[in-house]
């Protein structure tokens, strides 16, 4: 007597394949719901955008008139943030990273910083807009200021940087260290002529992709206490300021048809200046992929 | 192949003349050590300066609100006089878990589907083309995505749902949350089930199980700590969005929760307070810290237990 | 493995042992990473002008050994040593001796060739500018003459500026020698510099080292004993960390003196 019915497997194979191919179809379905999703919301943005976009739109400032509003302050105020926040967060980033990297020990308090570090990636933004309007804007004094917008900005993105940063660092073959330090380079040499320049391309990669998310960011600078309505251009770091995504939500959350439409031709370019971004970012990352 | 013995000399010694300029470069190897462990110390002052910034002031709210009603009130209503003012911070918990809850229900089964799909069923080609366009999603500003709740989803819940739906609501603004995490469970995810070794793949296909069997019994169960550290950073996430339920869920917190009304989150009231004219030094000023003490810790936890559960069991193959 | 091919070789230039300057004395040098004794009171000299091959089976030793002589060794956090390595009447190990002076000194050339990640040009004006040197006419000067003497200076000296990843494996190890001529050190120290290399480039190679003798004193790790006997003039032959025979070339292979040489040049083991 046979122990496997043969039989009630060959019955049972035909279900187990049509439980397969079933499973199949509803993982795709999954799948392509992320895809139609995107589909429908640029297509919706598309839609109740374009006819506001224009040359004007983009050099005019807020109104209350929405024929005649545009983002003009708002864009100058994303680029004196940026202004601010790329070489601020760039330095710390990278100093961190090459700290860690190259001279930290392997002792409680190098694992200390790392841990520090992964959790500070997990704090919500608005939680660093309470930071910064503590710290920057009352404490240090700064007022709802730039550099207090782009210091605080800055914090919020330093842990993607330093993440970036220290997973390029690690792709240098230690056989070119060793080259460098075997013609008599001191530590700070190799650093600074071999390690640095070959791992900049993930670094730029990695900086370019946290400086996005920041061009994104609202609720901390809200938090801050940048300006919704701004009909001026920061002047100085200590100017008073509003970004692009809080002119969008400025345009949102009024009930007006009109505003939704100059949120969405605001929504649009913001997306065109993202995509700019990220192109170059992966540009830097193909061209410079696989190098060793 | 000559060579120039006097040249050759002057080389070396022109090195060996450099050699005074060596002890300049002697304090650079000192100092440069110095100038980094002070930008990573930075980081560590940062997280100081968000404890240090979310306790004191939320030791001055104390002060002034009792912490045995702020954790046992379930009503909201700080802007009313002083007197008569309300401060249970269970209202906007139970808006922020509400919506929580509904971005999980819809990020968790897409995301892992999506996931499994990639990993297990996917051909390389295929896969080239859905990463970037998942990585697309994940890189859409939350602004974009409050927006899209408030004018598409709302609408489109609205004349689904018998009886309509308000025009803020929970119910939006949490299924966009979860699109929102889609993306992140789906990568972490997919990540997790990668590292599983084909071999144990193809031990399970040898004894005649499907593709489907093979992801439910063998991978998934594999990469189960992963997946779950997955789901979890999700719910991190879900519980600091800001700008989408700002947008979309609205400001009437509410412990009593209808998924078709109005609701209002930790992060919202925090919005709503700094977009408003309240003044410095005012308990309502103080009570955002209450909040975003609040919040960091419930996200603090989170994190924790995604680290813990993806440390603990650790895949070892 | 064909020995007595190498024997006839070899025979023709027998030698007597004889008087030479030492580059390098080596007494009674100890090295352990962590429990594992790597070294073991090793002691010898390396003479001046002179090509010395190390030789010995993998995992003997020889890497460690060669990378004690420019204190590279040390870069592995668990390393232990003991003894005294006194180069040109230095003790390298001494404090006010620094690594990055011996280094100038003692040039290395690794088993897998590793350029910089930069142009052919920077690549060997690197050693020059990290000293100091930072005159255009100089540099341009300096990378022709160790393009040159490195033997490659015809195959590159149109693209200069090209990435020195896009040369061929052979044409990369050259110029990493050329790159550690361009300081003029004393001593170049070279680990199984060919072993990655296909056997023309090699042979190249080879024929350089040969040419570089006149000027500079080599020490070179091989594993391929028909290369040792082809280029060296003095080998030392290695076996679990010590140093079994170290003579002439000419006479460790063709008449050594421990059994253990033999059992290893007849291709008994290893
Ligand atoms: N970085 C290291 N850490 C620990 N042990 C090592 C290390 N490098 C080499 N060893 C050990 O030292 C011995 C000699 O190695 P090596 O010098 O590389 O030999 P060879 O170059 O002759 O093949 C080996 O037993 C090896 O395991
Ligand atoms: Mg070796």
């Amino acid at each position: 007597m046979s122990l496997i019915n043969k039989e009630s497997v060959k019955k049972r194979m035909g279900s187990r394949v049509a439980a397969n191919g079933f499973a199949k179809f509803l993982f795709i379905l999954a799948t392509s719901f992320s895809l139609i999703v995107l589909g429908v919301l640029i297509y919706r943005i598309l839609v109740d955008g374009l006819p506001y976009l224009s040359l004007d739109f983009i050099t005019n400032f807020a109104s209350r008139m929405p024929e005649r509003a545009g983002i003009w302050a708002a864009l100058l105020g994303t680029i004196w943030i940026m202004a601010v926040t790329a070489p601020v967060s760039f330095i710390l980033g990278v100093g961190t990273a090459i700290y860690l990297e190259e001279y930290a020990k392997k002792n409680a308090f190098t694992k200390f910083v790392q841990v520090n570090i992964a959790n500070l990636a997990g704090v919500p933004s608005i939680v660093f807009g309470l930071l910064g309007l503590t710290i920057f804007v009352r404490l240090a004094g700064l007022g709802s200021s730039v550099l207090a917008g782009g210091l605080t900005m800055s914090l919020l993105i330093l842990p993607v940087i330093v993440v970036a940063s220290q997973e390029a660092i690690r792709t240098v073959p230690k056989e070119i260290r060793e080259a460098s330090f075997g013609m008599g380079a001191t530590k700070w040499q190799t650093i600074r002529r071999i390690v640095f320049p070959a791992a900049l391309p993930g670094i730029l990669t990695g900086t370019i992709l946290a400086l996005s998310r920041a061009v994104g960011e609202t609720a901390p600078l809200l938090v801050l206490g940048a300006l919704a309505y701004v009909a001026f251009v920061p002047e100085n770091l200590f100017s008073q300021f509003t970004v692009l995504p809080i002119q969008l939500y400025n345009w949102t959350s009024r009930p007006q048809e009109d505003f939704h439409m100059l949120a969405a031709s605001g929504i649009i370019i913001l997306m065109i200046i993202l995509l700019i971004m990220n192109s170059i970012a992966v540009y830097i990352r193909n061209k410079f992929h696989k190098r060793f | 192949m000559s060579r120039d013995k006097t040249n050759q000399k002057s080389i070396r010694s022109m090195i060996q003349e450099n050699k005074s300029s060596r002890s300049q470069s002697a304090v650079m190897e000192k100092v440069v050590p110095k100038i980094f462990l002070i930008c990573a110390i930075i980081s560590i002052f940062t997280t100081l300066g968000i404890v240090f910034t979310l306790l004191t002031e939320t030791f001055t709210f104390f002060n002034r609100v009792s912490i045995v009603e702020f954790f046992t009130n379930t009503r909201w209503f700080p802007f009313t006089a002083d007197k008569n003012a309300d401060y249970g911070i269970l209202a906007l918990v139970m808006g922020t878990l509400t919506v929580t809850a509904i971005a999980m229900v819809v990020a968790i089964p897409v995301g892992l589907a999506a996931a499994i799909y990639l990993s297990e069923y996917a051909s390389a080609k295929t896969r080239k083309l859905i990463k970037p366009i998942l990585e697309v999603l994940a890189g859409i500003p939350t602004i974009v995505y409050g927006f899209f709740a408030l004018t598409f989803v709302t609408p489109l819940l609205d004349s689904i749902i018998p009886g309509g739906i308000s025009i803020f609501n929970a119910l939006s603004p949490g299924i966009v949350v979860g699109i929102m995490i889609i993306p992140m469970i789906a990568s972490l995810s997919e990540d997790a089930m990668n590292a599983v070794p084909n071999s144990m793949r193809e031990g399970a296909m040898a004894l005649g199980a499907t593709r489907f069997e093979v992801a439910m019994k063998v991978v998934l169960p594999a990469a189960l700590s992963g997946v779950m550290a997955s789901f979890v950073l999700g719910i991190s996430r879900a519980i600091g969005e800001t700008m989408i339920v700002t947008i979309a869920g609205g400001s009437r917190p509410t412990a009593d929760i209808n998924v078709t009304e109005s609701i209002q989150t930790m992060t919202a009231y925090i919005v709503q307070v700094s977009q408003g004219d309240t003044g410095y030094g005012t308990t309502i000023y103080y009570s955002i810290y209450a909040v975003g003490m609040t919040l960091f810790v419930f996200t603090l936890i989170m994190n924790l237990l995604a680290q813990f559960i993806s440390r603990k069991f650790r895949e070892e193959y | 493995m064909d020995i007595t091919i190498n024997k006839q070789l070899v025979q023709k230039d027998i030698k007597k042992e004889e008087q030479f300057t030492p580059v390098f004395k080596i007494n009674n040098l100890n090295l352990w990473y962590g429990q594992d004794h790597a070294l073991k009171d090793i002691k010898f000299d390396i003479p001046e002008k002179q090509v010395t091959a190390i030789i010995g089976p993998s995992g003997c030793g020889k890497s460690t050994f060669i990378k004690t002589l420019n204190r590279m060794v040390e870069m592995i956090p668990i390393v232990r040593m003991s003894g005294e390595i006194v180069y040109r009447e230095k003790n390298i190990f001494d404090p006010k001796y620094g690594v990055e002076e011996l280094r100038t000194q003692v040039g290395m050339v690794f088993q897998k060739p590793n350029p910089f990640p930069k142009s052919i040009y920077d690549n060997v004006a690197y050693g020059p500018r990290i000293h100091g040197i930072k005159n255009k006419k100089v540099l341009d000067e300096v990378v022709e003459k160790s393009l040159r003497g490195a033997a490659i200076w015809d195959e590159v000296k149109d693209r200069l500026n090209e990435n020195a990843y896009g040369l061929s494996g052979g044409q990369q190890q050259r110029l990493c020698i050329a790159r550690c001529l361009a300081i003029e050190p004393d001593v170049i120290l070279m680990d199984e510099p060919t072993s990655a290399l296909d056997p023309i480039s090699t042979l190249k190679v080879e024929e350089l080292v040969q040419e570089l003798k006149k000027d500079y004193s080599i020490v070179i790790v091989t594993h391929n004993m028909q290369q040792a006997a082809r280029i060296s003039d003095r080998t030392a032959f290695f076996l679990n960390g010590e140093v079994v025979e170290y003579t002439d070339t000419s006479t460790l292979f063709s008449n050594p003196s421990d059994k253990r040489t033999e059992d290893y040049i007849t291709g008994r083991f290893g």
